[in-house]
């Protein structure tokens, strides 16, 4: 039905068949409909157009694979005539740039140049809203800006001009503008900074933090937490607005002010805010914003706690507030805090006595229940440190843990955590009565672990020495050795054997075994049963298991796990640390309230007013003053000066500078280390190269087109030397849009810029020797990736057998010596990358290459990724220097033929479960099988098996051993790919990989 | 991005519910009266915004009508608030007084 909808010339069915795709739609039939709809990006109507694009786009979000190689058309699409259409694609850009934002660099130009049409009412009348031109594809437009300029100064350069001007003109008082100028300082925030717009968007966030009008004044606050981070003076200039909405009736807003205090908490004002945050906690009752909060408080009670007593009040808040919602982590966090401790053995000492005096206290108090997380925490703390205590005795604190043991509220889980707690004490305490009748109780309890655990107890207490030397003080964290071959039973084996007991089998002999005993029992009519169970279909577990455990396929890993030992159930109690906190959670029992330390965080208030002394009282009325001294203790430390001012004039000229100081810091640092990520950087030539785009831009502005250009870029390239090649290719990417106008509505056109000009320059023409195992495997050409005047670096990858050889070749050009050179490479979470022996240089003398090699193995399918590092190096003349680089890796680094034969190939497809189908068109020149089979050998690296009458069967492998069969098969022009594999990622990640090869050619 | 959009009317009745993300229809009877309960426990100079699990709600109120529209946390919410706006002076083109035939 769909199907033929799609394809109707009625305008209205095509219509309503793509809004349906793009609402309902299952993944599985993406393919069936998937060429009508690219079709449809060219249809006439921009109605259907525009319904097309969001079809996509819902693929997009649902199977992002599928639709990878469209998006050539995507851009298409951005520069379409009609701006339906164009706003329509911004969704899919937004999108793909979160997930990849330097890959669609080069299309910042193009989004600067539709937004400064927007902002210049350059659309037509229909698009505005309340006077304000396309409010919300604005919006868009920055969030999209925001993310590509991040940490990219020569791409946020591109952008000032057009921010500026949005900030500009967003003056109308009306709440989309404001909604705009929300988004602006979000964006100014986010990419490379300048001074100018950070100063302008600061005002605006002063506008909204004081407007009178409540969502306003909330936007404004939502400003300044995400502006805090860099730059917390602007935090002084707001703070009596801050202080009132801390009090204010509205509790949002109240928690976006907590939100907002917690960024900018330092060691100086950590007590006050956390006694603000904890007074917000008793009031709420939701559940997700007590978690939220809990979190928040925990980790700014072990970042900053000023005392022990402070740290352990406000941890108690914690557990009995947070109870057993919070995260299990912060229970965790706090015990190993505890059992490490610090560098100083008497302060932690004085840590651990105050929590078991505390505890103790808390537990004294009649009628109180606490959380179960809280006893757990609590009986772990006594168990390990009440040693550290003079006047109570252990067996006292026997008593108490014991009381907590008869009560009813208390859940079984707790409970053996009380009884491993007693037991840790026993030893300690001479003699004790609670212990034998605790023994006595719970020896014959219903619960099985308990029992367990009282008879543990019981047996040890009658060996008092035992117990001793096995449950030591304080000795939580050393590290216990287990002896994994049972050594010890040696002697108890022998005796054994000697007295003719049979030697012990291993589970898999007995079960061969068995199996072989089955086989001599066996007659006919079941051993046909057993052949022919063993093999068929994919669903027997004896299937071929191709050392597929980096699978990831959870079919698989399900199978295999039913070999191995079951952990699941089973309750982890001992580790390396000892007694481990557990980590589920228990439905809870209701939680206490626990007075909050009022007294020592009044006291640090009271430290803090003495301190600020000396700051300007001024004749106001008490409240004010409160106020004003709430302040001064809330933004200590944020100033540049230990006083706090609070008077906005003074303060913003201090911010100002700061602000500039800190823009020139990073500039200076740009140009005194060599230090880029992408490719070389010679902080002079840079500075043409902006020049050199700046012409370009006027260049284009006047019509003219790539002819000029490229002119200009062989004047670079013929003006300077070879070094700076790279910097030329990429300059020429970014800025080659050219515009050119609209028919109808007057809107500039813009073209995809064409990233493939100017790539001539690619290779590097300082011949690097290759390495001598580069003669016996296929390697890439060397490609030069990093540069400065001394040393050039050029990488090579080699496809091995077993893995990829990625080496990067280090020639000195310097007439100096090279001290010393080391390459790093920054952690990737898709591979795993090795050195190869042999790859430190000592030294290097002048005007020679060495090279380090690196082999790359995958752990996770990609299409994609980035490897960077940076070469570190040290001159002769003792000036070490740093220069980074990064290669680009594919998938296809990592495919290697599999050889197999016709029937392997066949066992192996119905052992795999993951498949992906889907049909090609095949161009002319490849029409015919063969051809196409060829083409895929060569690019792919798929090993041909077999080619039967339309049929082909090709396999692979992922480095080091992730099998995938495909299956081809060609009716008229279309080529319809079959993949299976055991991986549930790799047939998608390949099949795009066969269709931008089968497109390419 | 948004994940629904509501139209609930001040004795707590759905009169329209879109959802962008699946929720089970069960849950969703649930999930819009403890939506409507927290717009409705809000007064005029508390902020249109609420937080609401690990989501936000924006909300704007019309006579008797409320429409609520959940986003996630890297919404922009003040473009959410004039978008609901603009979604009923459309209906108002199309409808005459819209808000009190709901």
């Amino acid at each position: 039905m769909l199907y033929q909808d799609l394809q109707s010339t009625n305008l209205v069915e095509v219509c309503m068949a793509l809004t349906v795709v793009s609402q309902i739609f299952p993944r599985e039939m993406i393919p069936a409909v998937l060429p009508l709809i690219e079709d449809k990006l060219q249809h006439s109507k921009e109605i259907i157009r525009r319904k097309a694009v969001l079809a996509l786009y819902k693929f997009h979000l649902i199977a992002p694979n599928q639709v990878q190689h469209i998006h050539i058309k995507f851009r298409k699409a951005l520069c379409d005539r009609d701006v339906g259409v164009m706003a329509a694609s911004l969704h899919i850009y937004l999108r793909m740039i979160k997930e990849n934002s330097s890959g669609y660099k080069d299309l910042t130009g193009s989004f600067v140049t539709i937004l400064k049409q927007v902002v210049g009412g350059k659309l037509p009348v229909d698009f505005n809203y309340h006077s304000v031109p396309a409010p919300w594809l604005q919006i868009q437009l920055l969030r999209i800006l925001g993310l590509l300029g991040k940490d990219d100064q020569r791409t946020s350069e591109l952008m000032y001009d057009v921010l500026d001007e949005s900030l500009r003109r967003a003056e109308l008082n009306h709440n989309v503008t404001y909604a705009i100028l929300f988004e602006c300082v979000h964006t100014v925030y986010s990419i490379y900074p300048k001074s100018e717009l950070l100063e302008k968007a600061a005002k605006c966030i002063g506008k909204f933090v004081l407007s009178p009008k409540i969502n306003l004044k909330y936007l404004g606050l939502k400003a300044l937490t995400y502006v805090i981070q860099q730059d917390p003076t602007l935090a002084l200039q707001h703070q009596m607005t801050i202080i009132e909405c801390l009090d204010h009736p509205d509790p949002i807003i109240k928690r976006e002010t907590l939100e907002l205090l917690y960024r900018i908490t330092n060691a100086q004002n950590v007590t006050v805010i956390v006694q603000k945050m904890l007074e917000y906690l008793h009031q709420s009752k939701e559940e997700y914003v007590i978690v939220n909060l809990v979190g928040k408080i925990a980790e700014l009670a072990e970042k900053y706690a000023p005392d022990n007593a402070w740290f352990i009040q406000t941890m108690n808040a914690v557990f009995s507030v947070g109870g057993d919602v919070m995260h299990p982590d912060i229970p965790n966090n706090f015990l190993r805090l505890l059992a490490e401790g610090f560098d100083d053995e008497t302060e932690d000492q004085q840590l651990r006595l105050y929590a078991v005096q505390s505890y103790l206290t808390l537990l004294d108090m009649e009628n109180v229940f606490y959380p179960q997380r809280f006893l757990q925490v609590m009986s772990w703390v006594l168990g390990e440190y009440s040693y550290l205590l003079d006047k109570e005795t252990p067996a006292e604190v026997i008593a108490k843990l014991y009381k907590l043991l008869m009560n009813d509220s208390v859940s079984s889980e707790t409970k053996t955590w009380l009884i491993a707690a007693v037991t840790k004490l026993t030893p300690q305490a001479h003699s004790s009565d609670t212990v034998e009748r605790l023994i006595h109780e719970f020896t014959i309890s219903l619960d099985t672990c308990m029992r367990q655990h009282a008879f543990e107890l019981k047996h040890l207490h009658e060996n008092v020495e035992l117990m001793k030397s096995l449950l030591p003080v304080d000795r939580s964290c050393e590290d216990l050795a287990v002896d994994a071959s049972l050594s010890f039973l040696d002697g108890f084996v022998a005796e054994g054997l000697s007295q003719g007991a049979a030697p012990y089998k291993p589970h898999h002999q007995r079960q061969e075994e068995k199996l072989s005993q089955e086989k001599v029992l066996n007659f006919e009519p079941y051993g046909l049963s057993f052949s022919s169970s063993g093999f068929t279909g994919r669903q027997s577990p004896a299937g071929i298991s191709l050392g597929s455990d980096i699978s990831g396929n959870s079919a698989e890993t399900g199978l295999k796990e039913t070999n191995s030992l079951k952990l699941e159930g089973i309750k982890k109690l001992w580790g390396k640390e000892g007694y481990l906190p557990k980590k589920e959670s228990k439905t809870g029992d209701e939680s206490g309230a626990l007075p909050i330390p009022q007294e020592s965080i009044m006291e640090n208030v009271d430290q803090a007013i003495t301190k600020k002394d000396q700051s300007q009282v001024l004749t106001q009325s008490k409240e004010e003053k409160e106020k004003q001294l709430l302040a001064s203790s809330l933004f200590v430390g944020l100033g540049s000066e230990s006083t706090v001012n609070l008077l906005g004039k003074a303060d913003t000229v201090s911010h100002k500078f700061r602000r500039k100081s800190k823009v020139k810091e990073a500039k200076s640092g740009e140009t005194t280390s060599t230090h880029n990520m992408t490719c070389s950087s010679f902080s002079s030539l840079s500075n043409v190269a902006y020049e050199d785009d700046y012409y370009l831009n006027t260049l284009h502005d006047r019509g003219d087109k790539e002819l000029k250009t490229f002119s200009l870029n062989s004047e670079l390239l013929d003006s300077e030397s070879l070094t700076e090649l790279p910097l030329v290719e990429k300059f020429s990417n970014c800025s080659l849009s050219t515009p050119s106008l609209f028919a109808d509505n007057s809107m500039e056109i813009f073209h995809p810029p064409q990233s493939t000009a100017a790539s001539v320059a690619k290779e590097s023409s300082l011949a690097s020797p290759f390495l001598e195992e580069t003669t016996e495997y296929i390697h890439s050409n060397a490609m030069e990736i990093c540069n400065n005047e001394t040393i050039s670096v050029s990488s090579y990858k080699i496809w091995k057998d077993d893995c990829l050889l990625m080496v990067w070749s280090v020639t000195n050009k310097s007439g100096l010596e090279l001290k010393s050179a080391n390459l790093e490479i920054f952690p990737v979470e898709n591979f795993k990358v090795t050195e190869q022996p042999g790859c430190c240089l000592p030294v290097t003398e002048a005007e020679s290459t060495r090279s380090f090699q690196y082999s790359v193995q995958i752990e996770k399918p990609f299409t994609e990724e980035i490897l960077s590092g940076f070469i570190s190096y040290h001159m002769m003349d003792t000036h070490s220097a740093q220069l980074e680089f990064s290669v680009n890796l594919s998938l296809l680094d990592f495919i290697r033929p599999l050889k197999i034969s016709s029937e392997d190939f066949g066992k192996l497809w119905l052992s795999f479960a993951n498949d992906v189908k889907q049909n090609v068109k095949m161009s002319e020149s490849q029409a015919a099988l063969p051809s196409a089979l060829k083409t895929l050998q060569q690019k792919l690296r798929l090993h041909i098996i077999e080619i039967i009458g339309n049929e082909g069967l090709l396999a692979c492998q992922l480095l080091p051993s992730i099998p995938c069969l495909l299956h081809c098969r060609v009716y008229a022009d279309v080529l319809a790919l079959w993949f299976r594999s055991s991986c549930s990622t790799l047939p998608d990640y390949l099949l795009y990989q066969c269709q931008k090869v089968m497109e390419g050619s | 991005m948004i994940k629904f959009f509501l139209m609930v009317n001040k004795q707590g009745q759905t009169r329209l519910s879109k959802y962008y993300e699946h929720v089970d229809i069960n849950k969703r009877t649930l999930l819009e009266t403890e939506v409507i309960k927290s717009c409705l426990s809000r007064s005029n100079e508390q902020c249109s915004f609420i937080e609401y699990k690990d989501f936000k709600l924006i909300y704007r109120q019309y006579a008797a009508l409320f429409i609520v529209v959940g986003v996630n946390d890297t919404e922009n919410e003040m473009a959410i608030y004039e978008f609901i706006h603009n979604f009923v002076e459309v209906l108002d083109e199309y409808f005459s007084r819209v808000v009190n035939n709901v």
